[in-house]
């Protein structure tokens, strides 16, 4: 299934990147390069296989719901590209100007 | 002693020699930072330099060799494993007093707040860490080119790449930079540059070594592995860094045996007499695999024969969907785990954001390279209402067929023998613009990833028209590392490879 410049724009919104329209037709090249690829995959006959998403059969590890240390609110905003000292300073997300 | 001398010691002799007070760690320390100085303009295997780290591990050393001394103790039990053993460590995992970049815009400068478990565990045992090493973006790709800083080169070749996406880690235990170094391994990112650059390279089972404060890439498929140049001294970086963390849920508390004993066993007279050995023969007809590799990768499995082990072929008929099922679990995984840049918390934020998902956005674009947004995109598709089932289901399903072909055979086999890479190094550029020619370079890697089972590259040879190395890939039966550094090292000693390239990196 080829995947149409439409497409790769709703993908980029969703994984939160932005184009050029340049991009868009790359992108679009590259994944449907890929993913002719990857459609091998249909050779196989997957009825009735069950799917693996880790390889080994641990599930659920617990663990003591104890009180550890953690970062320090200094060490949490060391590397943020701008806070007020106590917290990350974003651009407004409700009211006026903001309708993200 | 001269420069090299120290260079070109193993891990173990490094240690003897300490131990011996024949010098001590500082002297090494100053050694290897010296030769990096040396070289490094031309391999380009490090983002960072942390000589002060190196320095202050090695005053550690060689305080606790004095204090032994005074006591009337026994240095060589006093001294920890790895005691003044200089070391790389992949740019992706974290250590405080150093930079984790990822080899990334996103991260430039980033500094790290607490420290990876298995870096942490290798100075803990005595390693240097003198470095932070140059990486592919994000750990993806495979030969480093996609690296936002520099080039990394082959010490085997400068035109050509180290291999990826550690190459950093690669080349500075192969040029004799370092002795030892870590990377990280998803489809192969360790031992597909450990063949590259003729080092011995392992990818332990999926939950022996703990992954807490490496960036995540493909949670279900990282590893943490050693680079040395010798199968005993990654035997023995491999037990200072596995073993139970409660950090990482999916580290299993497995004892950790020892595996340079195992090592060692397999150069003992008949030390793989018996083993079952499985050739892959039909992945040595996979389309692009050099003629020479598979000449390499037939004598591996004659050298096993001519030591008393039972070499049969093996069947693996799913693996060839390896790299299809990878290329969507792996940037699924990825695409999630990279949401977290969101130029909120930590790295690039663009400057003039117009609201908050023009932030988003626009940092993405402008912190990542295309590789990682490629990814990205192909991640976020295959996990996208309406494509899910036939992209992300299916490759699933695949890799249930591929762990099944590895647990039939491994019914029959102790180890299974392929090739780590369907080819030497190859030139810069030669395949940067094409993403799917790249893939291909891992193709033999891959499906252990998928299945999780321990893996090693091993030296086997140099190429007969290019001078270049070639590895072979010995693969195990989960948590059966012990099995696969005793088969490793019975064929280092037949193979007789020299690991360090002979040239002069020296500006």
């Amino acid at each position: 299934m080829a995947i149409s410049e439409k497409q790769v724009r709703h993908v980029a919104l969703l994984a939160r990147v932005a184009l050029t329209d340049e991009q868009v037709k790359s992108f679009a090249q590259d994944l449907n390069s890929i993913l002719g690829h990857v459609d091998s995959i249909q050779q196989l006959d997957l009825d009735g296989v069950k799917p693996t998403a880790h390889p080994l059969d641990s599930i659920n590890v617990m663990r003591a719901d104890e009180v550890r240390p953690g970062l320090s609110r200094e060490q949490a905003l060391k590397n943020a590209p701008d806070t007020d000292g106590v917290a990350f300073v974003i651009p407004r997300i409700i009211g006026p100007g903001g309708e993200a | 002693m001269r420069l090299d001398e120290y260079t070109r010691l193993s891990a173990t002799g490094l240690r003897r020699g300490i131990v011996a007070g024949d010098f001590s760690a500082r002297e090494v320390a100053e050694a290897s930072l010296r030769t990096i100085e040396a070289t490094d303009g031309v391999i380009g295997a490090f983002n960072q330099l942390t000589p002060e780290l190196a320095r202050a591990a090695a005053e550690k050393i060689d305080e606790a060799r004095a204090q032994s001394v005074r006591s009337g103790e026994d240095p060589d039990l006093a001294l920890p494993p790895l005691a003044g053993v200089p070391a790389g460590l992949k740019d992706n995992m974290n250590l405080l007093g150093t930079r984790t970049t990822c080899s990334s815009r996103m991260l430039e400068g980033y500094e790290s707040v607490y420290d990876c478990t298995a870096a942490r565990r290798l100075i803990d045992a005595g390693a240097l860490p003198v470095g932070k090493c140059n990486m592919d973006e994000f750990a993806f790709g495979s030969s480093t080119e996609n690296s936002a800083f520099r080039l990394t080169r082959n010490p085997w070749d400068t035109e050509r790449v180290p291999g990826g996406s550690s190459g950093g880690s690669a080349a500075c235990v192969s040029s004799g930079q370092v002795t030892i170094s870590l990377g990280s391994d998803t489809g192969g990112s360790v031992r597909q540059p450990g063949a590259l650059t003729g080092t011995v390279a392992v990818k332990p089972t999926y939950g022996r070594v703990s992954r807490y404060g490496l960036v995540a890439f493909g949670s279900s498929l990282d590893q943490i592995g050693p680079f040395a140049r010798s199968v005993e001294d990654a035997a023995l970086v491999l037990r200072a860094i596995a073993g139970f963390d409660s950090a990482d849920s999916t580290c299993v508390n497995i004892p950790v045996p020892d595996y340079t004993a195992a090592a060692r066993a397999g150069i003992a007279d008949g030390g793989v007499s018996g083993l079952k050995v499985g050739l892959a023969t039909g992945l040595l007809h996979a389309d692009g695999c050099a003629a020479e590799v598979r000449e390499a990768t037939l004598k591996a499995a004659d050298i096993y024969a001519s030591l008393g082990a039972q070499v049969d072929e093996v069947e693996l008929p799913s693996a060839t969907h390896g790299l299809s099922a990878y290329y969507i679990i792996g940037p699924a995984e990825a695409s999630s785990n990279l949401a977290r840049f969101d130029g909120v918390r930590y790295g690039h934020r663009v400057s003039d954001p117009s609201d908050i998902l023009d932030l988003y956005m626009r940092s993405r674009s402008e912190g990542f390279g295309p590789e990682v947004i490629r990814r990205i995109m192909l991640g976020t598709y295959a996990l996208s209402a309406g494509y899910y089932d036939a992209y992300y289901g299916q490759a699933q399903k695949a890799r249930t067929l591929i762990k099944q072909d590895f647990t039939r055979a491994f019914c029959d086999f102790d180890i299974i023998l392929t090739p780590t890479s369907p080819t030497v190094a190859f030139k810069f550029g030669e395949k940067s613009s094409d993403p799917l020619a790249m893939y291909l370079a891992d193709i033999y890697t891959i499906p252990v990833n998928l299945a999780g089972l321990p893996a090693m590259s091993v030296p086997a040879s140099l190429c007969p028209s290019t001078g270049l190395p070639i590895g072979v890939q010995i693969i195990a039966d989960y948590f059966a590392e012990e099995t696969m550094f005793r088969a490793a090292a019975a064929f280092e000693r037949v193979a007789e490879f020299k690991c360090m390239p002979a040239g002069n990196h020296s500006q």
